[in-house]
């Protein structure tokens, strides 16, 4: 399943500069582990325990992962997950 | 006490004192850093502030700018000791402060008033918001002040109130088909598209300041001394958290002497992620869609949550959430002891007071203090329905029928 990942400007020192990737998974989990995989400084600026460190929020097609099935949340062909800072706001 | 550099709350990495918001290593949020104030003369800070203008300008001290713009002065709002409110509550020294009193009515004042001075000093020229109504109308008036251009998000279904007196400044104002959260996430995306000063995005950690200054005029109007407890609402937390960091500042100098006062925070139950984790002893927020007349407290995914929890905790305080019927009914108290009007917001806030005197949390000797960010007129709809206006012909003896029938009513 080919998904797109947008990745936000803070993090993009860790991809290279790029702003998007495509990846293959079935779930969020399996996107995120993907994407380690490219990009092996994701992971400790992301991720936690298994999970995902409490600042940041996943989308996927706009919603919150965490109102779907959070990191088993399902994604098919052409969803796109958005990785954006939970700092904003208020 | 120059502001020295931004840094993380969570892994203490420090960066520039520039447009950014989020550590790049750990992705916490982060706040402006001061120099050591151990050298601070207390008395000579108190003779600069008491000589400054009547303005929140005259912390400027404590502030992260050097440039003062000159229009549009927020802040120094009245303090007042409420008496009735306290009466009717069983408490003995009740102060409300009435931060609906300034330019645009709401204590977003304060917090644009800062970003726009810093936004100014790093060189933009636009600044923008997603809001839920008050900081709206606060961003679209200062940038109209001082001549900068902007754009203002809100979710499509805010009160009409909150959306003219925005739109009359002039700026360009975005409807969004959705709710704070998803206004939230589209400005948090469009904030790395555009080279615009987002107040509560990239310029944030600024803007976090301004809120500040409700401690230190609380303290100065309280004759330099502390309350022994607030009652404050919370949307994202950053004001909750920041009135005791203005507080913590003050005793450190030595402007103030005690403890951080007891911090109570007031959240809407349609709309209570952090007064839930606090009921359920988490450190951590879950997020959720809200649906409450608290329009202005209406933020599902609170980015200052987790520091609001700790807070409360660690200051011997609790976060409570309020029904939309407690809210009007914290509405009309205030306005029948006070005759503060104000909006959904400050009825969260009297609506919590009135359940911890209830409770018996609060000591009937403590100084309380509550913070009212917003003016009644903003939330017109809440007051409808809820008294009876005598409608008479202009005749003496029509209007003595009315009164008769009113008497025989009550």
């Amino acid at each position: 399943m080919a998904i797109s990942v947008k990745i936000p400007t803070q993090l993009r020192t860790a991809t290279d500069g790029e702003a998007t990737a495509e990846v293959d998974g079935d779930t969020v989990g399996e996107v995120l582990d993907a994407l380690y995989e490219r990009y092996a400084e994701l992971r400790s600026r992301i991720a936690e325990d298994g999970g995902l460190r409490r600042f940041v929020n996943v989308y996927v097609g706009g919603e919150d992962i965490r109102f779907l099935d959070g990191l088993d949340t399902a994604v098919s062909d052409g969803d796109e997950v958005t990785i954006l800072p939970a700092v904003a706001g208020g | 006490m120059p502001p020295e550099s931004l840094r993380c709350k969570e892994c203490k990495a420090t960066y520039p004192l520039d447009a950014r918001y989020v550590c790049e290593q750990c992705f916490g949020p982060l706040e402006v850093a001061y120099a050591p104030r151990a050298d601070a003369d207390p008395s000579e800070l108190r003779r600069r502030i008491q000589s400054g203008p009547q303005s929140l300008w005259r912390y400027a001290d404590f502030l992260p700018v050097a440039q003062q713009p000159g229009t549009l002065a927020a802040g120094f709002t009245p303090l007042l000791r409420a008496d009735r409110l306290a009466d009717e509550l069983g408490l003995n020294e009740v102060w409300v402060k009435n931060d609906a009193a300034n330019p645009t009515h709401s204590f977003k004042d304060r917090v644009v008033s800062i970003a726009l001075a810093r936004a100014r000093e790093l060189g933009f020229d636009t600044l923008a918001c997603a809001s839920t109504g008050n900081l709206a109308n606060a961003v679209a008036a200062h940038a109209a002040a001082a001549g900068l251009d902007s754009y203002v998000f809100i979710p499509a279904d805010l009160e009409e109130q909150k959306i003219l007196a925005t739109g009359v400044y002039g700026t360009n104002l975005v409807a969004v088909h959705g709710n704070y959260d998803d206004v939230n996430r589209l400005c948090t995306e469009l904030s790395a598209e555009h080279d615009w000063a987002f107040v509560n995005i990239n310029m944030r950690p600024y803007y976090a300041e301004g809120s500040k200054t409700l401690a230190f005029e609380t303290a100065e109007q309280l004759g330099f001394s502390l309350p022994d407890r607030v009652v404050s609402p919370i949307a994202s937390g950053s004001l909750f958290t920041k009135v005791a960091r203005g507080f913590e500042e003050w005793i450190e100098v030595g402007l103030l002497d005690g403890q951080v006062p007891t911090f109570n925070g007031a959240q809407a139950a349609g709309c209570s992620p952090v007064a839930s984790a606090f009921q359920d002893g988490q450190d951590f927020c879950r997020p959720v869609r809200p649906d409450t007349i608290a329009k202005s407290l209406a933020i599902g995914n609170p980015a200052d949550g987790p520091y609001a929890l700790g807070l409360a905790r660690r200051s011997g305080g609790s976060i409570d959430s309020v029904t939309d019927e407690e809210i009007r009914e914290g509405i009309g108290l205030l306005a029948r002891t006070t005759g503060i009007f104000t909006e959904t917001a400050g009825g969260v806030t009297v609506a919590v007071l009135a359940k911890l005197a209830e409770r018996g949390d609060i000591d009937p000797a403590e100084r309380v203090v509550v913070y009212i960010t917003g003016d009644g007129l903003k939330t017109l709809d809440c007051a409808r329905g809820t008294f009876e206006t005598w409608e008479i012909d202009p005749t003496v003896a029509s209007f003595d029928q009315a009164r008769e029938r009113l008497a025989v009513a009550a």
